[in-house]
């Protein structure tokens, strides 16, 4: 496996996740120690120096984000863990949690510590619920050794985290609508102003990450040797935990550094696509993301090269469909996720999607005429710039990109 | 005053300064150019939501909306570009193709926003099928009917139930394109914390939730030789009616209303102002009676039906506090059938008896087995303001045109005092003008309660009247009552007296009254009650002479047993269907 890293999960299998000693014996928390030395600021700086982006989807800069955070004056700030990972194909999260609690919950309370935070909140999605007791047990546990609690190490600094579950609604990931949910409301996002970090989960300030980011935190400040920036160049440096699903032979979660060739994820990584079928399209990052085909194989997967490809890094999935699934089966899919999906409360998204759904299924009874493809066209362009939350925004993200990709598809015999 | 720090933009290249906060849409409303908006209210937080306002701010990829995007220095902002045409259109073509689209049998044609924006916007044959699903129309209440297949989900009636009323009887369910609004439980709107008080109808811009038509009634009614149909006119209504009639907000239409109503063909037509006295007499003495003899105290004041429903349903327990005189509608309507018939030598089976109300839970008021004897109703019809002016229109008058008229006697004479019923704390001043003089025996000095004016949530006051002091207090919307009543509850509350209006503003504001109106009209109608008050002969409830004329020849004295048998009732605590017992 040439093109695996382990940094961010170095810790996967050298621990017991259900035993803080454990985790201390490999030597847990050290950065945690490390961080209440340093000025908050230093620590938000030391994330930017490594231009870690949101691991989420957004790709916000990171330490941009605490640093703003931190700026922000208020008696009463918090935190939240996005554990809601429900983008399609996209399971990262639950490996970090699964295999490396404590390293989350130490990574946490330096969010909290770096933006003088007082309550976290994880909120993880309800299909993981498996995994509560292993977030719970490294709560208590790291309460009773004295990394959350009053006067954490001795220092000022007293800090909680509070684990919340989603009732399973995808545009749950999304930050007010997830604000919404943990405060008992229905999970519908809300319109920005005000922004998260200015009044978010009970009106409070609120700094969101999502886990991944949170789990490259410990290592960063515990990385003497300067590994993170030694894999990766320009604005995409370190590692990214990929999500490799469809249809490939060995589908999993994997930390590369970044600059991989998408080829190498799949046919490498991945071990090709089984029984001698074709590529026919790759989407990147989740149901909201965009599609390419066999062209972007040579691709390094970065930021910026994935961006001139026409796709993005997004959650950090690689969704493989070889050539038993037809563009227009893969985007009624799709189609049918968002259909699903959309909270209905803005105009674009609630009536946009079911009209394209409509006009998808025409055109797989071969009745669409190029005016509907055109309505199509316009509808999720319209989508796009016009609705309420990202949900909306980039629900059309798959169809509108198939559309450059594979115009063929949308070639129809009929007139007008 | 402070300095306005002054923001400057540009609006289709055109500089604009406005003061900082903002918002794009009264941006440009400030040089006169209308956004099409659906889902923004004036009198609402912004909502975003059916981003109808979308427009083209220079330096972002997306379209902002208009009614929730503050503006900023620099700002450059086009409003009729093609994207932002396309967007816009495309959004309407959206909203239309999920609505039931029987324009012409719509309890809103020609006075729906929805229909306004598709005329605007030349929209012809729609580019999207029909997607409308089968939802149907809930009529099972005497004051509102919704019909959720002409809900545009915009949320104003959510909003205004919740933020305004704090009720939050109604409510969005399910998601995507099944997302609709609802109530809890998906109950008929009588069985939930609903008091019926139709804010929703006001706010609704197309015809998704109505009042229930009575015209009809009223027409039938004017047509049959042997029905004998009087009217009567609440004081809210003809500082409101104008409005639809291309007068300035807060014009004084009494004289062309009156005219309006004789050439419908009622017999008579008189005035609510009217028995707005008389409940002034009755609820006074009730005070004073109260004060005197150790009654259940503070008293609060009975007129206004939703907070009645509201009070019934959420604070059961509150009911001793509550007078029991009837409101002026239902005090009107037993004397209608009691004393005028047998002045006008009418049968009373042959009486009907209308009134033209600013409120929609008035139909309910008027529709409760309290408010009758003998199995007949003492109000026999409840009108809108607004179904009022569909009358005025169904006849063809020229409301400008008509000449002034007065109200008929005997029951068409009111005080000022009556008059300022229809606004928020006009029923105290009111009572407070009589109870004044009732207990000192000296005129008040002066005869203006100005501390209980004003569209201030809540009010409060005192006032000597030499014996005794007493502490009043005046709110209005049912945000406030709740918060009074909870109060109330704590014993925080040493009134003795509390007005509560359950629409915002008073009755001027009321559910039942001209779309588009907001609170700045609401203003104007107030102060539009205090110049009628102003120019009246009789200021005082006790100096109606038509009054003193009624407790002369027919009731004797306030609270006296024919008092309490037509004018008082009783209430009931009501339970909502969702509360298990």
């Amino acid at each position: 496996m040439g093109n695996e890293a382990t940094f961010i999960t170095k810790n996967f299998g050298k621990y017991d996740p259900m035993s803080i000693d454990s985790y201390l014996s490999i030597g847990g928390y050290s950065a945690l120690k490390r961080a209440i030395s340093m000025d908050g600021e230093d620590i938000a700086s030391k994330i930017a120096e490594a231009k870690v982006k949101g691991r989420g989807g957004a790709a916000y800069d990171m330490g941009r984000k605490w640093s703003q955070s931190r700026g922000i004056k208020a008696p009463h700030k918090v935190v939240i863990c996005n554990a809601d990972e429900g983008e399609t194909c996209t399971f990262k999260d639950r490996e970090i949690i699964t295999h490396d609690p404590f390293n989350l919950i130490e990574a946490i309370t330096i969010c909290g510590y770096t933006v003088n935070a007082q309550d976290a909140y994880i909120y993880m999605r309800e299909e993981y619920r498996h995994l509560r007791p292993r977030i719970l047990n490294a709560i208590k546990q790291a309460e009773e050794k004295g990394f959350l609690g009053d006067r954490i190490l001795g220092t000022d600094f007293s800090f909680r985290i509070h684990l919340y579950s989603g009732a399973g609604a995808y545009v749950c990931g999304e930050g007010t609508a997830l604000i919404r949910s943990i405060e008992g409301k229905a999970g519908r996002p809300r319109m920005k102003p005000p922004f998260m970090k200015v009044s978010g989960l009970f009106a409070l300030p609120t700094c969101v990450n999502n886990v991944e980011s949170f789990a490259i935190v410990p290592h960063l400040l515990m990385d003497d040797k300067r590994e993170y920036v030694s894999y990766g160049s320009g604005e995409s440096l370190g590692t990214k935990l990929i999500c490799l699903g469809g249809n490939v032979r060995r589908p999993g979660v994997y930390e590369i550094p970044f600059g991989t060739t998408v080829r190498d994820i799949i046919f490498d990584l991945g071990q090709g696509i089984p029984g001698g079928h074709s590529l026919r399209l790759i989407q990147f990052g989740g149901a909201s993301g965009k599609v390419a085909d066999s062209r972007i194989l040579d691709t390094p997967y970065t930021y910026d090269d994935l961006k001139k490809a026409g796709v993005t890094v997004g959650s950090g999935s690689v969704l493989v469909i070889d050539d038993r699934t037809s563009v227009l089966d893969f985007l009624r899919m799709t189609q049918d996720f968002f259909s699903e999906e959309s909270c209905g409360q803005c105009t674009p998204c609630r009536e946009g999607n079911l009209h394209i759904k409509l006009i998808l299924a025409k055109m797989a009874r071969s009745e669409a005429t190029q005016a509907d493809i055109r309505e199509m066209t316009k509808i999720a362009k319209i989508m796009s710039i016009s609705s309420l939350c990202g949900l909306g925004e980039s629900a059309q993200n798959a169809l509108l990109s198939a559309m450059k990709v594979f115009p063929e598809t949308f070639e129809l015999g009929g007139e007008n | 005053m402070e300095d306005v720090q002054m923001i400057h933009l540009k609006i289709n290249n055109l500089p604009v300064s406005v003061p900082k906060g903002t918002k794009i849409l009264q941006a440009a409303q400030s040089i006169g150019i209308d956004i099409p908006h659906l889902c923004f209210h004036p009198d609402q937080r912004a909502k975003a939501r059916c981003r109808i306002c979308s427009v083209e701010v220079v330096g972002n990829r997306r379209l902002l909306a208009a009614c929730s995007t503050e503006v900023w220095e620099g700002m450059e902002v086009f409003t009729d570009s093609q994207i932002v045409r396309d967007t816009q259109v495309g959004i309407l073509q959206l909203i239309m193709a999920d609505h039931d689209k029987n324009c012409l049998t719509c309890a809103r044609n020609h006075r729906c926003e929805l229909q306004e924006l598709c005329a605007r916007f030349n929209i012809q044959i729609p580019n999207v099928p029909d997607v409308t699903k089968d939802r149907k129309a809930e009529n099972t209440n005497p004051s509102i009917v919704r019909n959720p297949a002409k809900c545009i989900k915009c949320g104003r009636c959510v909003r205004v139930c919740k933020d305004t009323q704090g009720i939050e009887a109604l409510t969005y369910a399910s998601r995507s394109d099944d997302l609709i609004v609802t109530t809890p439980y998906n109950l008929s709107m009588e069985k939930t914390d609903c008091t019926l008080c139709g804010q929703c109808s006001l706010v609704c811009p197309t015809g998704a939730i109505v009042e229930k038509d009575d015209t009809q009634v009223v027409l039938n009614a004017l047509q049959d030789p042997n029905t004998h149909v009087i009217v009567q006119v609440a004081p809210a209504v003809r500082v409101a009616l104008g409005d639809a009639f291309g007068y300035e907000s807060g014009a004084i239409v009494t004289g062309q209303m009156v005219t309006a109503l004789k050439m419908l063909g009622f017999d008579r037509v008189f005035d609510t102002n009217f028995s707005a006295d008389l409940t002034i007499m009755e609820e006074g003495s009730e005070l004073l009676h109260r004060i005197q003899n150790g009654g259940v105290m503070p008293m609060l004041t009975s007129c206004s039906p939703g907070w009645i429903n509201f009070i019934e349903k959420h604070y059961p327990q509150l009911l001793p506090h509550l007078s029991t005189a009837k409101s002026p509608m239902s005090m009107f309507g037993a004397i209608s059938k009691t004393y005028y018939a047998k002045q006008a030598g009418v049968p009373v089976k042959n009486i009907f008896t209308v009134a033209i109300m600013p409120c929609t839970a008035k139909k309910f008021e008027a529709a409760r087995p309290e408010m009758g004897r003998d199995g007949m109703r003492d109000v026999d019809a409840v009108l809108t303001t607004r179904e009022f002016i569909k009358l005025i229109r169904y006849v063809g008058l020229s409301f400008k045109d008509l000449p002034e008229s007065e109200f008929d006697s005997p029951l068409g004479t009111g005080s000022g005092a009556g008059a300022i019923f229809g606004a928020t704390g006009g029923v105290m001043e009111a009572a407070l003008r009589t109870v004044y003089e009732k207990v000192t025996g000296k005129e008040a000095q002066p005869l203006e309660f100005h501390d209980v004016r004003g569209f201030a949530g809540v009010k409060e006051a005192t006032y000597d009247l030499g014996v005794r002091k007493v502490k009043v207090a005046v709110c209005h919307t049912l945000l406030n009552a709740r918060k009074m009543m909870d109060r109330l509850e704590k014993g925080e509350c040493d009134y003795d007296f509390i007005e509560i209006m359950a629409c915002p503003g008073g009755c001027i504001g009321g559910g039942g009254q001209p779309y588009d109106t907001t609170n700045e009209v609401r203003k104007k109608r107030i102060e539009a009650l205090y110049e009628i008050d102003k120019g009246l002969p009789y200021r005082k409830s006790h100096e109606n002479p038509d009054i003193i004329t009624l407790y002369k020849d027919f009731l004797g004295e306030p609270l006296s047993d024919t008092s309490h048998h037509l004018l008082h009732t009783d209430y009931h605590q009501v339970h909502k269907l969702y509360e298990f017992e």
